[in-house]
Parts: C-alpha cells; sequence; structure tokens
C-alpha cells in the first residue's frame, strides 16, 4: 500500500485497466500513421482524387433526377446524405480497415505476423490498427460535409432525436463494416491468400453502398442486411436524416452490429488458436 | 566452352535478327506467348472466376436502380425496365472483353523492377500484355457469357429489335472498342514511370470513364449538355457505341460513321501511346535495379 503511494509514476504504468492500455496503442499507432503521411505525400493526392470521384456521383444523381422526381422514396437530398455517410464509411475503411487488413494477411503470409503475437496486448486490435494512413481522413472530413450539405438542401428541421439516431447508427455501420472485413481477413489464417474475397467486398460496398435498400429487390435486401451487412450500415443512418427512423430500425442495426462483432471476436480467437505460423 | 556469340561461324544457330520487323516472328511469339497466357489462367482460375463475379454487381446494382427510375410502365430515354436489363447485360459483356488492369499493376511492375526482363526483350513489351489480356478475356468469357444470360432471364430483358445483321455489325465495332480502349488505358498505365503512386490517376481516370463510356447510364438519358461531352470524348465509342449496335439502336448509317470516329479516335491513340512510350523508356530506371 504504502510502497503504491511512494511512487505514483510506477503505478501509472502498471496498473492501467485493459481500455486505457487499448487506447494508448490505437493512439500510438495513429501518430506513426502521421509520421508515415509526411513520407509519402502522394497518398494524401489519392485521398484528394477520391473526393473528385466523389464529384462524379453527384452528376449521376443528378441524371436520376432528372429522369424522376424519387428514386424508391428518397428525393435527391436524401441521395445526397446517403452518399455523405458512404464516403464517411469508406474514408474509414480506407484509413484504417483496409491497409491494415492487408498488413495482416501479408504478416500471415511471410511470417511477421507472429511478433505481432508476442506483443502484451489484444492481439485482434494490435492487427486491426496496424496501419494508418490519416490522409484518408479527408474522406470522413468530405462525408461529413456532405451530410451538412444534404441537411441544408433537405429543408427540413431535423430533430435532436433523429441526429442522435443518426450517430449511433453511423457508429453501428461503422462496428458491422469493420466486422464484417475483420471476418473476411481472418480467413487468411486459413487460406493465406484473401485479396480476391476483400475485392469482392469492396466492389460490393463500392456499387451496392452507394444506393438505399429500397432501390433492391427483396432477397437482394436481406442480403444486404444480413449476409453482407454493407446496405443496412450506409442506409440507416441516412435514413436517419432524410426521413426519419423508428427505435426499432436503431435497435435492429444495433443488434446485428453487435451479432457481427461479437462472431469477428470468436471467429478471431478460434483462428488464432488453429495458427501455427508460416515461419514455424 | 566458348559462349555463343552473334558473329560465330562455329555451327551454332544464327542469332534472329530483330532490327526489322517480322510478321513471322511476331506470329510465333503470339502463338507461344498466348499459350502460356492461358495456362497461366487456367492455373489461376479462381482469382478469374472472382473477377467474373466482381464484374456482375456493377451491373446488377444499375439495373435495379435504373429500372426503379423507369418504374414499372414508364420509359426514360427510350429505355424501358426492361430495355434497361439487356443493355447493362450487354455492356457487362463489352466491359468485359475491352477493360484492361494494366495500370494497377504498372506501379507495381516499375517498383520491384519487373518492368526490366520485360525490356530487355527484342520484342516490345505491349505484345506480351495484349496476349495475356486476350487470354484473360478468353477464359473469363466462360463465366460472362452464362452471367449475361441469367442477368437478361433474371430480370426479365427485353430483346427485341436485336437481329443477326445488327449482332454482326456489333463485333467490328468491338473490337475497335478494345483496340481504342487497350491503346487509352495503357497510355494511362504509362503514367507510373513518372509517378510513384499512380492510384489517384487511376481512381479519377476510372471514375470519369465508367460515367462517359455509359457503364452507370446509356447516354441517350443524360441531360444534352452531359451527353454532348460524352460524345465528343473517346469513352462512349469503346462500349455504349457497341452495346447500341447489338441492341438494334444505332443503324445503317450511325454504325458507318461510329466506325470512323472508332477510326480517328485509334489513329490519335497510337500517335499518343508511340509518343508517351518512347519518353517513358527514356525516364525508365528500375527502383529494382
Amino acid at each position: 500500500m504504502s510502497s503504491e503511494t511512494a511512487d505514483p509514476r510506477r503505478s501509472q504504468t502498471v496498473d492501467r485497466g485493459p481500455l486505457a492500455h487499448g487506447w494508448v496503442i490505437v493512439r500510438t499507432y495513429v501518430r506513426l500513421g502521421v509520421l508515415n503521411v509526411a513520407q509519402y505525400r502522394g497518398e494524401f493526392y489519392v485521398a484528394l482524387a477520391n473526393v473528385i470521384t466523389l464529384a462524379t456521383q453527384f452528376v449521376g444523381i443528378a441524371v436520376i433526377f432528372a429522369n424522376t422526381s424519387d428514386l424508391g422514396g428518397w428525393t435527391s437530398a436524401g441521395l445526397v446524405a446517403l452518399i455523405g455517410v458512404y464516403t464517411i464509411l469508406s474514408g474509414l475503411i480506407a484509413m484504417v480497415i483496409q491497409p491494415s487488413l492487408q498488413q495482416l494477411m501479408e504478416g500471415i503470409r511471410l511470417g511477421t505476423f507472429d511478433f505481432t503475437l508476442t506483443k502484451p496486448a489484444d492481439s485482434q486490435l494490435l492487427a486491426s490498427v496496424a496501419v494508418v494512413s490519416p490522409a484518408q481522413a479527408l474522406n470522413i472530413v468530405f462525408g461529413a460535409g456532405i451530410v451538412g450539405y444534404a441537411c441544408i438542401r433537405m429543408g427540413t428541421m431535423i430533430g435532436p432525436l433523429q441526429w442522435l439516431y443518426f450517430c449511433l447508427t453511423l457508429v453501428f455501420g461503422a462496428a458491422i463494416v469493420y466486422s464484417f472485413l475483420t471476418l473476411l481477413g481472418t480467413c487468411a489464417f486459413w487460406w493465406v491468400k484473401v485479396d480476391n474475397i476483400l475485392v469482392v467486398f469492396s466492389a460490393v460496398f463500392g456499387q451496392a453502398g452507394r444506393w438505399p435498400l429500397a432501390v433492391f429487390p427483396g432477397w437482394m435486401r436481406v442480403v444486404l442486411s444480413l449476409v453482407i451487412p454493407v446496405g443496412l450500415a450506409v442506409t440507416i443512418p441516412a435514413q436517419a436524416l432524410a426521413g426519419g427512423l423508428s427505435g426499432w430500425l436503431v435497435l435492429a442495426s444495433g443488434s446485428v452490429a453487435a451479432l457481427f462483432f461479437v462472431a469477428s471476436r470468436a471467429f478471431w480467437r478460434y483462428a488464432l488458436r488453429h495458427y501455427t505460423g508460416a515461419s514455424a | 566452352m566458348t559462349a555463343p556469340s552473334r558473329t560465330s561461324l562455329d555451327g551454332l544457330e544464327p542469332a534472329p535478327d530483330f532490327s526489322r520487323f517480322s510478321w513471322r516472328a511476331l506470329r510465333q511469339y503470339y502463338r507461344g506467348e498466348f499459350a502460356a497466357s492461358i495456362a497461366v489462367n487456367v492455373a489461376y482460375r479462381g482469382s478469374v472466376g472472382i473477377w467474373v463475379v466482381t464484374s456482375v454487381i456493377q451491373p446488377i446494382v444499375m439495373i435495379v436502380v435504373w429500372r426503379t427510375v423507369a418504374g414499372p410502365t414508364g420509359t426514360v430515354g427510350g429505355y424501358t425496365a426492361s430495355r434497361f436489363v439487356t443493355y447493362f447485360a450487354i455492356m457487362m459483356l463489352v466491359n468485359h472483353l475491352t477493360f484492361i488492369w494494366l495500370m494497377w499493376e504498372f506501379e507495381w511492375r516499375v517498383r520491384e523492377g519487373t518492368f526490366s526482363p520485360l525490356l530487355l526483350r527484342p520484342i516490345h513489351p505491349i505484345h506480351k500484355d495484349i496476349s495475356d489480356n486476350v487470354a484473360y478475356k478468353v477464359i473469363g468469357l466462360i463465366g460472362i457469357l452464362p452471367a449475361m444470360v441469367i442477368l437478361i432471364l433474371a430480370f426479365h430483358g427485353d430483346l427485341s429489335g436485336m437481329d443477326p445483321l445488327q449482332l454482326i455489325a456489333a463485333v467490328p465495332a468491338l473490337v475497335g472498342g478494345a483496340v481504342l480502349r487497350f491503346m487509352i488505358e495503357w497510355v494511362l498505365a504509362l503514367s507510373a514511370f513518372w509517378m510513384t503512386k499512380t492510384t489517384a490517376l487511376n481512381n479519377f481516370y476510372m471514375s470519369v470513364q465508367t460515367f462517359l463510356s455509359g457503364g452507370f447510364a446509356p447516354l441517350s438519358v443524360f441531360p444534352p449538355l452531359i451527353a454532348a461531352i460524352a460524345n465528343w470524348s473517346p469513352f462512349p465509342w469503346t462500349q455504349a457505341f457497341v452495346a447500341n449496335v447489338a441492341m438494334g439502336r444505332t443503324t445503317g448509317v450511325h454504325i458507318l460513321s461510329g466506325y470512323g470516329v472508332q477510326a480517328i479516335w485509334i489513329a490519335a491513340a497510337f500517335g499518343l501511346l508511340r509518343l508517351v512510350w518512347s519518353r517513358a523508356v527514356r525516364r525508365y530506371s528500375a527502383v529494382g535495379a
């Protein structure tokens, strides 16, 4: 008791809870990412080009609404909000999820992942934030800007409850996308080369994720909500702003997120138990 | 042991003279390289299959979106819901047969130095790329053709207006489109000689290309200004033109003038390709070397 109070610095470094420890890890990797940006400035232009790519999506929306006044119940402003949510989530994927998964797969193939396992922290967390490219944060900022612009164009007052639902479901959406990608990435422990599966995911997310679930026929809606839940992740937050959400939908989105997160966690543990190491 | 030399008279086979262009040598090269490319694609049939799956997703989404816009009975830009299905199904095939992936590969080729052995060969590296590309297309067709039929059946595509003569006329259009797109995108790939990261440029190109080529929507649904911009660009002549001929929307003399536009763009792209290639090679210094 007396020795603990005698050396407060020691107690600070040792008695930190797992959450605080996790936070330190995340912060360290973000800092390393920032240092990397200074090294490869080209990445910044990549993010900037994605913003130009957004412009063609707006032209696309303009073309559609030159021919119709609503798309499956969505107005053009609502669709812009949806593009904003899509941009935020794709920015998150490009900033940390995708590059870290790429590193994980590379590490498994080369055997360097074994070093990650020796570190005294949660291995899934370490693998999930291993590479951060902060230039992609530009996408998140732009996505938020687009959402803001869409809200102004809608011209309706969005109540505080719907804003709360928006924030909640956006977090759920991020959790869904993260968990789903981690589930795919974890397959690398068996198949080593899963790049191609990730390509399929990017195609589904990049194509189907930019449109509201309402335009899809019934069975595809089920697939995009529960099997490859990218439609759910993007549409629900946008709907909070565009038309309002019921509490049940928030709950449903939260449950899907929780389900996928628990599944990704369990699958990761299972994979580690069966991992023998490429170098061994 | 004497090293074989080009000037030796000791009964060794004379070294081939590559300073002159020889159709015979080129034909031999293509035969060998194509067989090798086919073998590679058959070996990696899993990857080819995955890519086929990916290329089906975009047309499905576009069909679903434009079907919603047109509604069950309406028309948009002359397209009913079931005409959109046919259009995007055909565009999927055209896209498969015309696209190249080399702009994603050149960055890696330059960075890792794998360009060096290609440059050392006494033949222009483009021939290997053409051969690889054609081989991939042939193997991929095994997946894309059934996928196209399934799309048309599953979403009830409308095949009226299609006839054998139009389909025959679409074949040269398809070849022209493939040649034109190959050249444009090969020049784009050459940007890797100047830039260490080409992803940004490629993403930008892809988004503009998809839009103007008719991959997002048939050109007739565009507002007049955007349609005009598209028609003055080379992109619709690589894809939408082919689909329009196949569907019987472009007929008669318009097909011939379309071939003409393709020929002009191909000539321009060929000139650009030669110019950029000669400069690119002079700039090349392999990172891995």
